[in-house]
Protein backbone atom coordinates (compact mmCIF):
# COMPACT_ATOMS: atom_id res chain seq x y z
CA UNK A 1 0.00 0.00 0.00
CA UNK A 2 3.20 1.96 -0.20
CA UNK A 3 2.54 4.90 -2.91
CA UNK A 4 6.34 4.84 -3.83
CA UNK A 5 8.25 8.28 -3.39
CA UNK A 6 7.46 10.88 -6.40
CA UNK A 7 4.55 9.14 -7.93
CA UNK A 8 1.43 10.96 -7.45
CA UNK A 9 1.81 14.36 -9.38
CA UNK A 10 2.09 17.60 -7.38
CA UNK A 11 -1.44 18.41 -6.92
CA UNK A 12 -2.98 14.84 -5.89
CA UNK A 13 0.51 15.22 -3.65
CA UNK A 14 -0.94 18.30 -1.88
CA UNK A 15 -4.59 17.27 -1.98
CA UNK A 16 -3.66 14.39 0.09
CA UNK A 17 -0.97 16.02 2.29
CA UNK A 18 -4.41 18.26 3.32
CA UNK A 19 -7.06 15.84 3.49
CA UNK A 20 -4.31 13.75 5.94
CA UNK A 21 -3.47 16.80 8.30
CA UNK A 22 -6.56 17.34 10.06
CA UNK A 23 -6.95 13.66 11.11
CA UNK A 24 -3.21 13.54 12.08
CA UNK A 25 -3.23 16.52 13.86
CA UNK A 26 -6.74 15.30 15.51
CA UNK A 27 -4.99 11.75 16.52
CA UNK A 28 -2.29 13.60 18.06
CA UNK A 29 -3.94 15.61 20.69
CA UNK A 30 -6.18 12.19 21.21
CA UNK A 31 -3.22 10.10 22.47
CA UNK A 32 -1.93 13.40 24.00
CA UNK A 33 -5.22 13.25 26.42
CA UNK A 34 -5.30 9.53 26.70
CA UNK A 35 -1.82 9.68 28.08
CA UNK A 36 -2.74 12.59 29.96
CA UNK A 37 -5.92 11.65 31.33
CA UNK A 38 -5.45 7.57 31.74
CA UNK A 39 -2.02 7.02 32.35
CA UNK A 40 -2.96 3.41 33.07
CA UNK A 41 -3.26 2.96 29.01
CA UNK A 42 -0.27 4.15 28.22
CA UNK A 43 1.42 0.36 28.00
CA UNK A 44 -2.11 -0.71 25.85
CA UNK A 45 -1.25 2.57 23.97
CA UNK A 46 2.71 1.10 23.20
CA UNK A 47 1.05 -1.88 22.17
CA UNK A 48 -1.04 -1.05 19.96
CA UNK A 49 2.32 1.34 18.08
CA UNK A 50 4.25 -1.81 18.35
CA UNK A 51 1.72 -4.15 16.54
CA UNK A 52 1.37 -1.93 13.42
CA UNK A 53 5.05 -1.29 13.53
CA UNK A 54 5.80 -4.69 13.77
CA UNK A 55 3.09 -5.92 11.07
CA UNK A 56 3.66 -3.99 8.32
CA UNK A 57 7.70 -4.43 8.40
CA UNK A 58 7.48 -7.94 7.40
CA UNK A 59 6.33 -8.85 3.30
CA UNK A 60 4.58 -12.29 3.58
CA UNK A 61 3.89 -14.59 0.16
CA UNK A 62 0.33 -14.70 -1.39
CA UNK A 63 -1.47 -17.76 -3.69
CA UNK A 64 -0.88 -15.18 -5.88
CA UNK A 65 2.52 -15.47 -6.82
CA UNK A 66 3.47 -12.52 -5.40
CA UNK A 67 3.94 -10.69 -1.74
CA UNK A 68 2.74 -7.85 0.55
CA UNK A 69 2.65 -6.99 4.16
CA UNK A 70 -0.27 -6.42 6.10
CA UNK A 71 -1.09 -3.38 8.40
CA UNK A 72 -1.65 -4.19 11.96
CA UNK A 73 -3.95 -0.96 12.26
CA UNK A 74 -7.22 -2.63 13.29
CA UNK A 75 -6.40 -3.75 16.76
CA UNK A 76 -5.21 0.10 17.91
CA UNK A 77 -9.02 1.09 16.46
CA UNK A 78 -10.53 -1.47 18.72
CA UNK A 79 -8.66 -0.45 21.33
CA UNK A 80 -8.23 3.04 21.23
CA UNK A 81 -10.73 4.50 18.39
CA UNK A 82 -9.29 5.60 15.04
CA UNK A 83 -8.43 8.59 15.80
CA UNK A 84 -5.21 7.13 17.83
CA UNK A 85 -4.05 5.04 14.70
CA UNK A 86 -3.64 8.39 12.88
CA UNK A 87 -0.76 9.34 14.42
CA UNK A 88 0.73 5.71 15.36
CA UNK A 89 0.20 5.05 11.48
CA UNK A 90 2.02 7.84 10.28
CA UNK A 91 4.89 7.46 12.44
CA UNK A 92 5.19 4.25 11.12
CA UNK A 93 4.73 5.54 7.70
CA UNK A 94 7.61 8.33 8.18
CA UNK A 95 9.81 5.83 9.56
CA UNK A 96 9.69 3.64 6.35
CA UNK A 97 10.04 7.05 3.83
CA UNK A 98 13.20 8.08 5.56
CA UNK A 99 14.93 5.03 6.38
CA UNK A 100 13.88 2.42 3.82
CA UNK A 101 12.66 4.80 0.80
CA UNK A 102 9.74 2.45 1.29
CA UNK A 103 6.66 5.42 0.71
CA UNK A 104 7.82 8.36 0.29
CA UNK A 105 7.72 12.54 1.57
CA UNK A 106 5.00 13.30 -1.21
CA UNK A 107 3.16 10.28 -1.19
CA UNK A 108 3.21 10.42 2.52
CA UNK A 109 -0.16 12.25 2.57
CA UNK A 110 -2.03 9.42 0.51
CA UNK A 111 -0.19 6.91 2.04
CA UNK A 112 -1.30 8.23 5.16
CA UNK A 113 -5.15 8.79 4.45
CA UNK A 114 -4.95 4.84 3.39
CA UNK A 115 -3.14 3.17 6.13
CA UNK A 116 -3.48 5.19 9.26
CA UNK A 117 -7.21 6.81 8.20
CA UNK A 118 -9.31 4.94 6.26
CA UNK A 119 -8.11 1.38 7.30
CA UNK A 120 -8.47 2.03 10.86
CA UNK A 121 -11.80 3.32 10.32
CA UNK A 122 -13.09 0.69 8.08
CA UNK A 123 -12.05 -1.99 10.90
CA UNK A 124 -13.43 -0.11 13.82
CA UNK A 125 -16.88 -0.24 11.85
CA UNK A 126 -16.54 -3.94 10.89
CA UNK A 127 -15.74 -4.35 14.65
CA UNK A 128 -18.93 -2.19 16.01
CA UNK A 129 -21.19 -3.90 13.65
CA UNK A 130 -20.08 -7.22 15.03
CA UNK A 131 -20.54 -6.70 18.42
CA UNK A 132 -24.00 -4.77 17.34
CA UNK A 133 -25.15 -8.09 15.78
CA UNK A 134 -24.31 -9.93 18.75
CA UNK A 135 -20.44 -11.27 18.03
CA UNK A 136 -18.05 -11.46 21.53
CA UNK A 137 -14.73 -9.11 21.47
CA UNK A 138 -12.90 -11.76 19.66
CA UNK A 139 -15.07 -11.72 16.22
CA UNK A 140 -14.59 -8.37 16.41
CA UNK A 141 -11.46 -8.05 16.53
CA UNK A 142 -11.19 -10.55 13.85
CA UNK A 143 -13.20 -8.62 11.33
CA UNK A 144 -11.38 -5.40 12.27
CA UNK A 145 -8.15 -6.35 11.43
CA UNK A 146 -9.13 -8.05 8.16
CA UNK A 147 -11.44 -4.92 7.14
CA UNK A 148 -8.61 -2.78 8.12
CA UNK A 149 -6.40 -4.61 6.32
CA UNK A 150 -8.23 -4.83 2.63
CA UNK A 151 -9.55 -1.17 3.10
CA UNK A 152 -5.83 -0.27 3.15
CA UNK A 153 -5.11 -1.66 0.02
CA UNK A 154 -8.39 -0.77 -1.97
CA UNK A 155 -8.16 2.73 -0.89
CA UNK A 156 -4.55 2.67 -2.46
CA UNK A 157 -5.94 1.30 -5.75
CA UNK A 158 -8.05 3.82 -5.72
CA UNK A 159 -5.50 6.98 -4.93
CA UNK A 160 -3.40 5.58 -8.22
CA UNK A 161 -6.18 4.95 -10.35
CA UNK A 162 -6.97 8.82 -9.75
CA UNK A 163 -3.59 9.60 -10.34
CA UNK A 164 -3.29 7.69 -13.72
CA UNK A 165 -6.91 7.15 -15.11
CA UNK A 166 -6.94 5.15 -18.25
CA UNK A 167 -7.22 6.36 -21.66
CA UNK A 168 -10.30 4.27 -22.95
CA UNK A 169 -11.90 3.73 -19.78
CA UNK A 170 -11.28 6.23 -17.48
CA UNK A 171 -10.71 5.89 -13.76
CA UNK A 172 -13.00 2.97 -13.55
CA UNK A 173 -10.83 0.99 -15.95
CA UNK A 174 -7.56 1.86 -13.97
CA UNK A 175 -8.74 0.95 -10.34
CA UNK A 176 -9.91 -2.78 -12.02
CA UNK A 177 -6.03 -3.02 -13.14
CA UNK A 178 -4.54 -1.45 -9.42
CA UNK A 179 -6.85 -3.70 -7.60
CA UNK A 180 -5.58 -6.43 -9.92
CA UNK A 181 -2.30 -5.92 -8.25
CA UNK A 182 -3.48 -5.92 -4.99
CA UNK A 183 -6.67 -7.34 -4.00
CA UNK A 184 -6.22 -11.07 -4.88
CA UNK A 185 -2.71 -11.01 -2.73
CA UNK A 186 -3.93 -9.09 0.28
CA UNK A 187 -6.94 -11.44 0.80
CA UNK A 188 -4.85 -14.70 2.57
CA UNK A 189 -2.99 -11.94 4.15
CA UNK A 190 -5.63 -10.29 5.80
CA UNK A 191 -6.72 -13.07 7.34
CA UNK A 192 -3.49 -14.02 8.57
CA UNK A 193 -3.95 -10.39 9.98
CA UNK A 194 -6.88 -11.33 11.68
CA UNK A 195 -5.73 -14.50 13.37
CA UNK A 196 -2.90 -12.51 14.77
CA UNK A 197 -5.76 -10.31 16.15
CA UNK A 198 -7.36 -12.64 17.85
CA UNK A 199 -4.10 -14.20 19.12
CA UNK A 200 -2.79 -10.57 20.70
CA UNK A 201 -6.59 -9.92 22.17
CA UNK A 202 -6.34 -13.55 23.70
CA UNK A 203 -3.51 -12.22 25.60
CA UNK A 204 -4.51 -8.96 26.55
CA UNK A 205 -8.02 -10.75 27.96
CA UNK A 206 -5.75 -13.06 29.88
CA UNK A 207 -3.54 -9.89 31.21
CA UNK A 208 -5.06 -6.77 30.92
CA UNK A 209 -9.01 -7.28 31.82
CA UNK A 210 -9.16 -4.54 34.00
CA UNK A 211 -7.68 -2.40 31.45
CA UNK A 212 -9.92 -3.86 28.69
CA UNK A 213 -12.75 -3.09 30.44
CA UNK A 214 -12.26 0.37 31.28
CA UNK A 215 -12.10 0.91 27.81
CA UNK A 216 -15.44 -0.62 27.68
CA UNK A 217 -14.48 -3.63 25.46
CA UNK A 218 -15.19 -6.77 27.79
CA UNK A 219 -18.45 -6.73 30.24
CA UNK A 220 -17.08 -6.27 33.68
CA UNK A 221 -16.81 -10.05 34.89
CA UNK A 222 -18.32 -11.44 37.65
CA UNK A 223 -15.72 -12.32 40.56
CA UNK A 224 -13.51 -14.87 38.95
CA UNK A 225 -13.43 -18.75 40.70
CA UNK A 226 -10.20 -19.48 41.63
CA UNK B 1 -6.36 -24.13 29.87
CA UNK B 2 -5.50 -27.06 28.11
CA UNK B 3 -8.28 -25.87 25.90
CA UNK B 4 -7.23 -22.59 25.62
CA UNK B 5 -3.58 -23.66 24.91
CA UNK B 6 -5.09 -25.60 22.23
CA UNK B 7 -7.25 -22.84 20.52
CA UNK B 8 -3.48 -20.75 20.62
CA UNK B 9 -1.86 -23.38 18.97
CA UNK B 10 -4.23 -24.25 16.41
CA UNK B 11 -4.76 -20.02 15.93
CA UNK B 12 -0.94 -19.99 15.68
CA UNK B 13 -0.78 -23.11 12.84
CA UNK B 14 -3.37 -21.35 10.98
CA UNK B 15 -1.23 -18.05 10.46
CA UNK B 16 1.95 -20.40 9.77
CA UNK B 17 -0.43 -22.49 6.85
CA UNK B 18 -1.85 -19.49 5.25
CA UNK B 19 2.14 -17.66 4.39
CA UNK B 20 3.49 -21.35 3.69
CA UNK B 21 0.55 -23.17 2.08
CA UNK B 22 1.69 -20.06 -1.37
CA UNK B 23 5.07 -21.48 -0.87
CA UNK B 24 4.62 -25.00 -0.95
CA UNK B 25 1.72 -24.85 -3.72
CA UNK B 26 3.66 -23.09 -6.17
CA UNK B 27 6.65 -24.92 -6.42
CA UNK B 28 9.39 -22.48 -7.61
CA UNK B 29 7.60 -21.17 -10.26
CA UNK B 30 7.07 -17.33 -8.44
CA UNK B 31 9.52 -14.76 -7.65
CA UNK B 32 6.95 -13.67 -4.86
CA UNK B 33 7.59 -9.90 -6.08
CA UNK B 34 6.18 -7.33 -3.84
CA UNK B 35 2.60 -5.55 -4.59
CA UNK B 36 4.20 -2.35 -3.72
CA UNK B 37 6.68 -2.64 -6.71
CA UNK B 38 4.50 -3.85 -9.16
CA UNK B 39 2.02 -1.25 -8.55
CA UNK B 40 5.18 0.99 -8.84
CA UNK B 41 5.93 -0.70 -12.42
CA UNK B 42 2.35 -0.47 -13.65
CA UNK B 43 2.29 3.13 -12.50
CA UNK B 44 5.27 3.81 -14.81
CA UNK B 45 3.84 1.99 -17.57
CA UNK B 46 0.95 3.69 -17.36
CA UNK B 47 3.22 7.30 -17.91
CA UNK B 48 3.89 8.67 -14.32
CA UNK B 49 6.68 10.25 -13.90
CA UNK B 50 8.24 10.41 -10.80
CA UNK B 51 9.20 13.93 -9.54
CA UNK B 52 10.78 13.61 -6.77
CA UNK B 53 13.57 11.04 -5.15
CA UNK B 54 13.83 9.23 -1.88
CA UNK B 55 15.77 11.67 0.60
CA UNK B 56 17.55 8.54 1.53
CA UNK B 57 17.57 5.19 0.07
CA UNK B 58 19.39 1.47 1.63
CA UNK B 59 22.61 1.16 -0.32
CA UNK B 60 21.84 -2.69 -1.39
CA UNK B 61 19.38 -5.14 -0.52
CA UNK B 62 21.11 -5.91 2.63
CA UNK B 63 20.86 -2.58 4.33
CA UNK B 64 17.42 -2.62 3.28
CA UNK B 65 16.21 -5.82 5.27
CA UNK B 66 18.76 -5.22 8.04
CA UNK B 67 16.25 -1.54 8.51
CA UNK B 68 13.12 -3.76 8.03
CA UNK B 69 14.39 -6.35 10.56
CA UNK B 70 15.03 -3.33 12.74
CA UNK B 71 12.09 -2.03 12.38
CA UNK B 72 9.95 -5.36 13.11
CA UNK B 73 12.41 -5.73 15.98
CA UNK B 74 11.24 -2.29 17.49
CA UNK B 75 7.77 -3.31 17.52
CA UNK B 76 8.49 -6.90 18.97
CA UNK B 77 10.48 -5.45 21.66
CA UNK B 78 8.24 -3.00 22.63
CA UNK B 79 5.15 -5.58 22.57
CA UNK B 80 6.76 -8.22 24.24
CA UNK B 81 7.81 -5.82 27.10
CA UNK B 82 4.57 -4.12 27.68
CA UNK B 83 2.64 -7.91 27.71
CA UNK B 84 5.41 -8.95 29.91
CA UNK B 85 4.45 -5.91 32.23
CA UNK B 86 0.71 -6.34 32.11
CA UNK B 87 1.60 -9.73 33.07
CA UNK B 88 3.55 -8.95 36.01
CA UNK B 89 1.33 -6.60 37.63
CA UNK B 90 -1.64 -9.26 37.60
CA UNK B 91 0.29 -11.80 38.75
CA UNK B 92 1.38 -9.20 41.76
CA UNK B 93 -2.66 -8.54 42.47
CA UNK B 94 -3.14 -11.95 42.62
CA UNK B 95 -0.63 -12.92 44.91
CA UNK B 96 -0.97 -9.56 47.16
CA UNK B 97 -5.13 -10.60 47.57
CA UNK B 98 -3.79 -13.88 48.32
CA UNK B 99 -1.69 -12.89 50.79
CA UNK B 100 -3.92 -10.60 52.09
CA UNK B 101 -7.23 -11.34 54.26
Amino acid sequence: MHIAEGFLPPAHAVGWTLAAAPFVVHGARRVATEVRERPENTLLLGAAGAFTFVLSAIKLPSFTGSSSHPTGTGAGAVLFRPPVMALLGTIVLLFQALLLAHGGLTTLGANVVAFAVVGPWAGYGAYRLTRRVGGGLLPGVFAAMVVADLATYVTTAAQLALALPDAETGIAGALVKFLSVFALTQVPLALGEGLLGVLLFRALTANARPELERLGLLAPAPEPAR
Amino acid sequence: MTRSRLVTALLVLGVVVLIALPLVLDGGTSEFAGTDATAAALAEERGAQPWFESVFSPSSAEVESGLFALQAALGGGVLGYVLGRLRGRRLAERSREDGGT
